[in-house]
């Protein structure tokens, strides 16, 4: 049995302990929001959080998950009230919205740690991929939700 | 389903039968009594099979469409909520289930997405619709208070009599207001009065797409569901030999192994024991007739194609005579350009529940009324018994139009009579797409060299076809979508001739964004812009002159040259190049501005783009879409190609197919051109520019002519 703390709450789930983390959230606890993109880190639509630091849940083993606090896309905020959910919205991002949840989560996490980043911190950072190109807008969310509106 | 309800479409259809006029859209054909849907909530009612409107004046709008990105779950809601008179705060979209009432009404007798048809498909249609339901919801108010339906107004879902001061809101009119005749031409508003299309609405489909609520292929879920991966034969053309059940079936959570066609399917309880189940099955490949194709040998037949003798795709009088004059300007060049795979985010993916009775298939793809069909025809049940929902699909491109993973699905859930959620890996994705088609071409031009006359152009492509598979085309047939941006090229040469080499390669080919214009676009855009260094004139200037007759393509490079300060002096070490292609009906015209480093590696700054698609629905979506199709044709021609060694593609995954990201991006300014046109493509029509405009920018800083894909190919590195 594995313990985890996903959004505030216990789980025990009975696992292979190599499973990926992605898709323990995924398919026994039915959290859906995070997504699989490659399963090799690349692109970033499994990012989580594990004790607010942004993790690539695809490729980090469940069993080492076990210690942290686990925050998804549906545990950033109970109502899309985030500060980066609300950006998002401003900004009207999505366009297919599969990598949103991974952007969303990576981006939150760069703003707790560095409130206002400037463009070139924003680009070393945030290294997930949209294949939809909604890059500009996700840009302009970072700076709307850090409030420094754009300037660098 | 309420009685009153069956009753209520049943006399809409028969209404339909009757007029025989551009109707509601009613159709029972090939469906259940619930694909046309009430909407979610309770105290809805169903107006047609587009429109159902709560008691609180709420209208759900079905879909036809499938949302992939592209913004059509709040595109097509908004025309029909223009002519509705619906409050647009209060419209809610869906996407529609496969049914015929959502067929196009012209150009494509089919509910599919795909050839940036979605707005210029429906715009006049869903206007019909909309403006149609507002007169029945008119005149039913009118009727209940006895007064004439020309003195009764509409606005935000509600009738209102001014006269009398009496109104009343849609959702207490639809019940009375479905059972009227539809009129059959409805009176439409006009242009200057809309009030939604041209909006910069906000999209419908953000909200969920922010808290993980949006539900995409990948999330579907069923009672009694298992989850199940698939490995095919990564030979194109191989089969399966052998491989190890047993050893599969041993493992925890693995319940079933089900044979497909060139590969199988492992059932679990989870995607990872799935996944891990398939290496152990040790599956062992026959690789079939392609086991010694590779990249170098394809490249060998299409050279060898180049002096072939061809089909005639394009003939207007005779370039042969131009171009063997040696007192003519001649100028010939071979361009070459890539394999490419989609790589949509969401792999692929589709959930299917095959019972004894019935087939319901939950599916992100672009082509729900073909997935009806395969459906009806894997599992023998009549069409009527095949119910197909469309998800949010996470990314499409093309790739979604094609029917290997919803076989497979259809095929594990029949074997296992339970739900099965089929998901493809990465590795899977990448090295089983329908890429976009390799392709060379040799270009030969002749030019007066004292007049500037443009005398001859002549095209030769060697390519596979698409059409070879999808329409099983004939071999005396051009593939018209192999040759668009070539046959119809715009410029005024006064003999012109493009001829189709085809080569069937044995690499699965298929529909990849803006199809072949993407590939067309780059390499006339780049052949035009030799030929405008060719006779030392400004690439600018020189397109205008041979456009002179094209007043839309003149519009966007004008707006373009105009916006990009083409003629204003550039900052030390930028340079410009510029391209303009016509697709999908909309034109577009894009300059980028570059500098190249130190070091060698070249800086994409900006590409600005001048878009002229006619009737703008809504320009933020707009916007979005050419941005996005930049990028996407970007990321292509700066390091995107699948390459092919024994038969199978080398590349796997992102480390080796990359895409753009933060950081390699350049500025993109739209500017769209205003126009009173009908709508046409927006998808689409982006991507063909970018590639050409960036290569041509290349050419005017280092003297170095990009003639093939992608840009690394060359040792260029983009930063």
């Amino acid at each position: 049995m594995i313990s985890l703390t996903i959004n505030d709450k216990s789980y025990e789930v009975d696992v292979d302990p190599e499973t990926p983390l992605l898709w323990v959230i995924r398919d026994h606890i039915g959290f859906t929001g995070t997504k699989f993109g490659c399963g090799v880190g690349e692109c970033g639509a499994c990012t989580v959080h594990l004790d607010g630091a942004p993790v690539r849940s695809c490729s980090l083993q469940v069993s080492d998950a076990q210690k942290g606090a686990i925050t998804t896309i549906e545990g950033l905020s109970p109502d899309a009230s985030h500060p980066v959910q609300k950006a998002w919205v401003a900004e009207d991002v999505p366009q297919c919205g599969y990598c949103q949840s991974g952007m969303i989560m990576a981006t939150a996490a760069l703003l707790a740690e560095n409130p206002h980043p400037t463009d070139a911190e924003i680009d070393d950072s945030i290294t997930n991929i949209c294949r939809c190109g909604t890059y500009p807008r996700i840009r302009k969310a970072i700076h709307l939700a850090a409030g420094n509106k754009g300037e660098i | 389903m309420a009685i009153s309800q069956l009753n209520r479409r049943n006399f809409l259809l028969s209404a339909v039968a009757t007029t025989g006029a551009l109707t509601l859209g009613i159709s029972l054909t090939g469906c259940s009594q619930d694909s046309v849907r009430p909407g979610k909530n309770s105290e809805t009612q169903t107006f047609n099979a587009f429109i159902s409107i709560a008691s609180d004046d709420t209208v759900i709008i079905q879909v036809p469409c499938s949302e992939m990105g592209q913004g059509v779950f709040t595109a097509l809601p908004m025309i029909l909520a223009e002519e509705l008179d619906a409050d647009w705060e209060k419209v809610t979209a869906e996407t529609a289930s496969a049914d015929k009432a959502y067929h196009y009404r012209v150009g494509w007798d089919d509910q599919a997405t795909g050839g940036s048809y979605a707005i210029a498909g429906w715009y006049a249609a869903l206007r019909q619709i909309g403006a149609a339901a507002r007169e029945m919801l008119t005149e039913a108010a009118a009727e209940k208070w006895g007064v004439p339906v020309a003195e009764c107004k509409t606005n935000k879902a509600v009738v209102s009599h001014p006269a009398s001061g009496r109104s009343l809101g849609y959702g207490a009119l639809v019940g009375d207001a479905s059972k009227r005749p539809i009129p059959e031409n409805p009176i439409l508003k006009s242009v200057d009065d809309f009030q939604i299309i041209g909006q910069p609405k906000p999209r419908k489909d953000t909200a969920a797409k922010v808290d993980g609520s949006a539900i995409f292929g990948i999330d579907v879920k069923l009672p009694d569901m298992l989850i199940a991966t698939v490995k095919t034969s990564p030979t194109f053309g191989g089969s399966v030999k052998d491989y190890n059940a047993d050893a599969a079936l041993a493992m925890p959570g693995v319940r079933m192994v089900v044979p497909v066609p060139a590969g199988v399917v492992v059932i679990a309880d989870s995607f990872w024991q799935a996944h891990k189940a398939i290496d152990a099955l040790n599956i062992i490949f026959d690789p079939g007739p392609h086991a010694e194709l590779s990249s170098d040998k394809i490249s060998e037949t299409l050279q060898m194609g180049l002096d072939e003798k061809g089909l005639v795709a394009h003939e207007k009088g005779k370039v042969h005579d131009a171009l063997k004059d040696t007192n003519n300007e001649i100028l010939t060049a071979v361009y070459d350009t890539p394999y490419l795979a989609h790589a949509c985010m969401e792999p692929m993916t589709c959930t299917a529940d095959v019972r004894d009775d019935f087939c319901h298939i939950l599916a992100p793809t672009q082509f729900p009324t073909n997935v009806q069909r395969v459906g009806a025809e894997i599992t023998g049940l009549p069409l009527e018994k095949v119910k197909v929902d469309v998800t949010f699909l996470g990314g499409g491109f093309g790739r979604r139009f094609e029917m290997d993973f919803i076989e497979q699905a259809i095929l594990a859930s029949k074997a296992a009579s339970r739900p099965i959620k089929l998901i493809w890996s990465r590795e899977e994705d990448m090295a089983h797409d329908f890429y976009r088609p390799i392709s060379r071409i040799r270009y030969r031009a002749a030019f007066d060299g004292k007049t500037g006359q443009a005398l001859a152009l002549e095209c030769r492509l060697a390519s596979p076809s698409i059409l070879a598979r999808v329409e099983k085309l004939p071999m005396d047939k051009v593939d018209r979508v192999m040759v668009e941006g070539l046959s119809d090229q715009p410029y005024g040469f006064s003999n012109a001739r493009v001829d189709f080499i085809r080569k069937d390669l044995g690499v699965p080919v298929g529909w990849w964004r803006s199809v072949g214009n993407s590939q067309n676009g780059f390499i006339r855009e780049s052949f035009i812009d030799e030929l405008a260094h060719m006779r030392s004139e400004d690439p600018y200037q020189f397109r205008r002159r041979l456009l002179v007759a094209e007043k839309r393509h003149l519009g966007v490079l004008d707006l373009v040259a105009e916006k990009a300060g083409w003629n204003d002096p550039l900052a030390k070490g930028h340079y410009r190049g510029i391209a303009v292609v016509m697709s999908f009906r909309s034109y577009v015209a894009e300059v980028a501005e570059i500098s190249v480093q130190e070091d060698g590696s070249v800086k994409i700054h900006k590409i600005t783009c001048a878009v002229d698609c006619g009737t703008v629905v809504n320009p933020g979506i707009v916007e979005a879409q050419v941005i996005s199709a930049v990028i996407y044709g970007l990321t292509a021609a700066v390091d995107g190609e699948i390459t092919i060694q024994n038969g199978a593609v080398e590349q796997s995954n992102f480390h080796d197919y990359p895409a753009l990201k933060f950081g390699e991006l350049p500025d993109i300014e739209v500017h769209i051109l205003k126009s009173a046109e009908p709508p046409t493509g927006i998808g689409e029509p982006g991507l063909p520019p970018a590639a050409p405009a960036v290569a041509n920018a290349i050419f005017a800083a280092t003297g170095k002519r990009i003639r093939s894909l992608p840009f690394s190919k060359h040792g260029l590195t983009i930063v």
